[in-house]
């Protein structure tokens, strides 16, 4: 006998990711999903958004790792509230971690929460977190040809952060030519050049999350 | 990558339906995966043998029917599929696509005993 389904493999993550979303709306926080290979540069990035928008509006961050608490150690020291969470292994974050990790974490004190995921560009982009935004980095020394080979992560992102930009005289990235891939496949995503290292570019990006953010008053 | 999780999320989902529906055994798992997903079907199967294990779905044939990844051009409104490495309208040349498919990741039906 064959019985009818139609349910989307991932439909229990994605319940746990709608009970996040109620309990962050609940909260008044608005939260970004911030995702990237290894060494894009996602910790930088997180540290450049606070240090730019520390007096502005109340940040938060949860840290994705499959080991080791570096990153919540560094972004500790800003004094933002972090919680890391080590996945031992997994390498994506998911719904349900993202909600264990909300039992320790001082919700009721940010506006906006940062989420690191782990440092990958294949699996992040199938879970739901609950959040409000996508967010992906690529940096120049990836090469411009990586939307090709990970469609499914630039498809589905809400901003692409090019970080890195200080070094597009070394490297093989042509910035206009990547900005047509992603146009081509994904309308909706904004594209912000920036360098963490030099600071360029960083307002438009900060500038931007907070008018999106902007919602969020306590 | 994650077809771990991935698998033991479809388990999950199977064996809610199959006890929903009485079985005492499911015979067969009918997916539906998008190619632009990643999602490998051999790894879901290596997985599944050892998740299913001395349960109702152990031995359960896998049935994965894979979606291509098109798009519609939203300038001439053709549909085409899209190319690994050239995402232009073929007919038109437009870089204006709309994805219609390829992001598929479902279980269209399970066969039960």
């Amino acid at each position: 006998m064959e019985i009818k389904v139609l349910k989307n493999i991932l439909s229990a993550n994605d319940l746990i990711a709608d009970n996040n979303r109620r309990l962050f709306e609940g909260n008044k926080v608005f939260t970004v999903n911030i995702m990237a290979s290894p060494g894009a540069g996602k910790t930088s990035l997180i540290l450049e958004t606070i240090k730019r928008l520390n007096d502005k509006i109340r940040i938060g961050v949860i840290e994705g790792d499959i080991a080791s608490s570096i990153d919540a150690i560094t972004v500790g020291k800003t004094g933002a509230p972090v919680v890391q969470i080590n996945t031992g292994g997994e390498c994506h974050l998911d719904a349900s971690m993202i909600s264990n990790a909300l039992d320790s974490f001082p919700l009721q004190k940010v506006q906006l929460l940062l989420i690191e995921n782990v440092g990958n560009l294949v699996c992040p982009a199938e879970f739901a977190l609950g959040e409000n935004l996508k967010v992906m980095i690529t940096h120049t020394p990836e090469g411009d040809d990586k939307p090709y080979k990970y469609p499914l992560m630039f498809q589905s992102v809400d901003a692409i952060v090019v970080n890195k930009i200080d070094l597009l005289p070394y490297v093989k990235f042509d910035l206009a030519a990547f900005s047509t891939a992603i146009k081509a496949i994904n309308r909706r995503a904004v594209i912000f050049p920036v360098s963490c290292t030099t600071g360029e570019g960083i307002a438009k990006w900060t500038n931007w999350l907070l008018r999106k953010s902007g919602r969020v008053q306590k | 990558m994650h077809e771990l999780s991935i698998t033991q999320s479809l388990f999950d989902l199977v064996i809610e339906q199959a006890k929903k529906a009485g079985a005492k055994k499911v015979s067969a798992i009918n997916l539906v995966i998008g190619e632009m997903t990643g999602v490998v079907g051999d790894s879901i199967s290596f997985y599944m043998d050892f998740i299913a294990k001395n349960t109702s779905v152990a031995g359960a044939k896998l049935n994965i029917k894979t979606v291509e990844t098109r798009v519609k051009c939203r300038d001439c409104r053709q549909e085409s599929r899209l190319h690994e490495f050239d995402w232009t309208c073929p007919h038109c040349g437009s870089g204006n696509l709309e994805l219609i498919s390829g992001k598929e990741l479902f279980v269209e039906s399970i066969e039960v005993d």
